[in-house]
This record gives structure tokens, C-alpha cells and sequence, in this order.
């Protein structure tokens, strides 16, 4: 057959998939970049030896575990401690003295993914002597990796190479202060959890739960079409407290979105914004 | 056939074989050229040693940006970079493909899903095998392919393999790429 009708009913097909998906499960993708979706839903096909994404479809459909196993392929959960360190050290240096005017800190990590970026705030607050005053909620749509942030059981060679992050991003003790390592496992510190609220929160579908003084949400924003951007964004610009702060990815920008307006930059290549007093 | 993209992947040996291929175009070239080139820095300060070299805007493809000709845009390191069904960018984290990110594969097929047989796909230079694929979609999809003569490229295996991919690739030299592209954007006008 014609490769561009081959193509054409391959999108047709994947229309199908994230439609079944959203009437029979409720989770909605059709404002999640497409180009994405389609990658993650085709390597999902090979995977399982299907012949088609029609076939992944019908699976889905009649299986309710196929579908967590999609929603698994769907989000991106390839993270780490103190990732891209300047964000951690502009944290420290812009956003820190203004935490330490309120009296109680709340805090939002919105696509948690497997903790470790809630990890390192935690002890970044409690190097801050913050962390005692702060509420944290993590959330993610994904249930599975919820229960690995809880844990906070980490693979040992993984932390190690997260210690060169943790000094660049001004770390005042040694990193290993906080887990002890048990065969090829780093265990962290659970005290460091202990003001941390680990929930299931969808972004696009669910409303807002909390007035935050601080939102982190990096590198999420990129898997979503420009309408399911602006739609998520309000949702935190209306989470925020006015003068609360928001952190998203070093490829992510507030311009062109329909929030723009609503934020003041204070860390240009870090991605800190400031929502204005007043909105 | 009316070209209405280029997208060029190379990996070691890039950095001075792209300063052969992009060497003075002129702004009457009516389409973007969309790179990915693996190298291990960042490549904000990158995109300056290009800008010199020629009349067009070089920059770093954001995330959801809307793609526009006459433009050189270069994935950011660190991001594979996509083409959406809208002419715009998306960039992603996911894991590395053929052990890179960005992946030229990632970028060739996305590329050439959305402007199928207006495409025009060239590997250079390269250490790895990254691209082939990519460039196999490209055919397969109507788009015009090019491969840095393996003889003549500083590292041949990507050549080699995207060769091996799409034989039917036509073998040029930098510079007769270059002039390549300068007589495109003519025949565009």
C-alpha cells in the first residue's frame, strides 16, 4: 500500500486509542504532543509483539492492566537528584529568603514522577532550616511511581553520581549524610519525608487543592500541546498565592503562554517566575 | 518537487563539516533547516559560530516554537527534538536512541511524517549509526535524501549505515551539498 495512506491511517488509528482510552478509562491525552504519544504508543506495539496500534487498542480495552502499563509508557520518569544544579542554587539564593518570611510553606511538585526532585527540596529546606514550617504535596497521574517517591529508596549507583548535582547546587554537608547505603540500595533519611503528602492528581482533569507559596513543575509542561499548557498554568496561576513563586524546565518559558502577563522572570535561565501582587 | 524543509543530522566531525554546508546562504533560501548535531556541550553559544558565516537567523529550536523559513534552527542539547503536525517544535526528555539526545532519528521521522515528500534528509559526518532510520522514513515517505560521501567524511560509519539504509541516497561532497542547497532556495523563489 501507499506509504502516505499507510501513514494517514496509522494517525487514524492512534485518534482511535487515545478516544478508547478517554471513554473507557477517563484519562485524557488529546492535548498531549502528538509526536510524543505517537513514539511512546509504537514502541508500546513492538514491545508486546502487536501488529497494530488498532491491536494495542482492543488490548487496552478489555485489560485494565495494559492501560497502567501505558500510562507508565506515557509519562516521562527519567529524573534525578538536584537535576540541572543552578535550578537548586537560584532556588537557595532568590527564592529562600522569601520563604523564610512566611510562617507556614507550601509547596507543589506537580508531576512528581519517583521523588527525587522532592527528595532534594526536602533537604535543600532542611539545610535552610525550613523544612519543620513546610508542607509539601507531590503529585503525579501515576500511581506506581507515587510508591517509589514514598519509599525514597534509591539505586546506590545512581545517588552517587547525583552527589556532583547536589555540590553544584551548593549543598552545605556531604551528601551521604542523608541515606545509608544497603548492598546496591541508598536508603534516604524518611524524616526527611515527613512533612511531604504524596497524591494522585491529574493535571489536566483535576482542580486545584492548595494555596502554594511555591510551585514545582519541570519539564512536564513540554509533553503538552500549547492549549493544554495555558490550561495548566492557570490552574497553578490560581493555585499560586500572590508573590508565590514557580519553577518549571530550563527548555520551558512562561512567554507566549496565556499566563505571561501574571509573572514577573527573577531567574531568567533557571525558569523561576514570580506571580505579580495584585493578579 | 517543491522542498519545503531540510533537516541535516551529523555527530562527530559536525562541527566543521556543517561550516562547509551552511557557508554564505542568503535569506532568499524559502525554508528552515532544522539540525541535530551530538556534541556534549551546550549548545547556546553554538548556534554564534554559524551566525557568521551566513545571512540567516541561527537559533536554538524551543519547545512549541512555530518553524519559519529562512531560519537555522539547532536541537538543543540534552532534548530530542520533534516536528509537529502544526509546523512547531516539541522538545522531550525521553530515554536516549542509538545512545543519543538529541536523536536524528527522532527528528528525521517526526520531520518527515509531517512534510512527507517536500523533505530533504542529509547525513554528514558521524561516529554511530544514529540517522539511518531516520533517513530510511524519509524515502520511504517521498523526501529526497543525502549522504556525505563516506570517502571523503572525516568518521564514515554514519554514512555508511544511513547508505545501507537508503542506498539509493545520492553521494555528495560538502561543498557540491552546499551548492545544493543554495540552488534550492533559488528554484523556491
Amino acid at each position: 500500500m501507499d506509504q502516505k495512506k499507510l501513514l494517514e491511517i496509522e494517525n487514524i488509528e492512534l485518534k482511535l486509542l487515545i478516544d478508547a482510552i478517554y471513554l473507557s478509562y477517563g484519562y485524557d491525552f488529546k492535548n498531549y504532543t502528538k509526536s510524543h504519544l505517537k513514539r511512546r504508543i509504537l514502541r508500546r506495539v513492538k514491545l508486546e509483539n502487536l501488529k497494530s496500534i488498532t491491536a494495542l487498542t482492543e488490548k487496552i480495552l478489555y485489560d485494565k492492566d495494559s492501560l497502567d502499563q501505558i500510562l507508565l509508557d506515557l509519562s516521562i520518569n527519567v529524573t534525578e537528584m538536584f537535576r540541572f544544579p543552578e535550578f537548586f542554587k537560584d532556588l537557595r539564593k532568590d527564592v529562600v529568603p522569601l520563604l523564610k518570611t512566611y510562617p507556614s510553606i507550601n509547596i507543589w511538585h506537580a508531576g512528581c514522577s519517583t521523588g527525587e526532585e522532592v527528595m532534594s527540596m526536602a533537604i535543600l529546606l532542611k539545610e535552610e532550616g525550613l523544612l519543620n514550617r513546610a508542607s509539601i504535596y507531590a503529585t503525579d497521574i501515576n500511581k506506581k511511581v507515587l510508591e517509589i517517591a514514598k519509599d525514597g529508596i534509591y539505586r546506590v549507583e545512581d545517588v552517587k553520581k547525583w552527589t556532583n548535582n547536589y555540590q553544584e547546587a551548593g549543598g552545605k554537608k556531604s551528601f551521604s549524610d542523608y541515606y545509608v547505603a544497603k548492598y546496591d540500595h541508598a536508603i534516604f533519611d524518611q524524616d526527611l519525608l515527613k512533612n511531604v503528602t504524596f497524591l494522585e492528581h491529574n493535571l489536566v482533569i483535576d482542580k486545584t487543592f492548595i494555596n502554594a507559596n511555591l510551585i514545582i513543575c519541570r519539564n512536564v509542561l513540554i509533553y503538552f500541546n500549547k492549549k493544554l499548557q495555558d490550561q495548566v498554568l492557570e490552574l497553578f496561576e490560581e493555585s499560586l498565592i500572590p508573590g508565590g513563586i514557580i519553577g518549571i524546565g530550563s527548555k520551558e518559558s512562561l512567554k507566549f503562554t496565556s499566563v505571561n502577563e501574571k509573572f514577573k522572570s527573577i531567574a531568567s535561565t533557571t525558569k523561576i517566575y514570580k506571580k505579580k501582587i495584585g493578579c | 518537487m517543491n522542498c519545503k524543509a531540510i533537516v541535516i543530522g551529523t555527530s562527530a566531525g559536525g562541527v566543521e563539516a556543517l561550516k562547509i554546508v551552511l557557508k554564505d546562504l542568503e535569506p532568499n533560501i524559502k525554508l528552515p533547516i532544522i539540525i541535530v548535531i551530538h556534541i556534549r556541550e551546550r549548545t547556546e553559544g553554538f548556534s554564534k559560530i554559524y551566525q557568521t558565516l551566513n545571512r540567516l537567523t541561527v537559533k536554538e529550536a524551543e519547545d512549541k516554537e512555530e518553524i519559519k523559513d529562512g531560519v537555522i534552527y539547532f536541537a538543543p542539547s540534552n532534548y530530542h527534538l520533534s516536528i509537529e503536525d502544526d509546523y512547531t517544535f516539541s522538545l522531550s526528555l525521553e530515554e536516549k536512541v542509538n545512545y543519543s539526545r538529541p536523536s536524528i532519528d527522532i527528528l528525521f521521522k517526526t520531520a518527515a511524517e509531517v512534510y512527507t515528500d517536500g523533505l530533504l534528509g542529509i547525513i554528514l559526518t558521524g561516529a554511530n549509526s544514529d540517522g539511518a532510520l531516520g533517513l530510511k522514513k524519509i524515502e520511504r515517505l517521498g523526501g529526497r535524501c543525502i549522504v556525505q560521501d563516506p570517502k571523503a567524511a572525516y568518521f564514515d560509519i554514519m554514512p555508511l549505515s544511513a547508505l545501507k539504509y537508503v542506498p539509493s541516497s545520492k553521494l555528495m561532497s560538502l561543498d557540491s551539498i552546499n551548492r545544493y542547497i543554495k540552488k534550492l532556495g533559488g528554484d523556491n523563489l
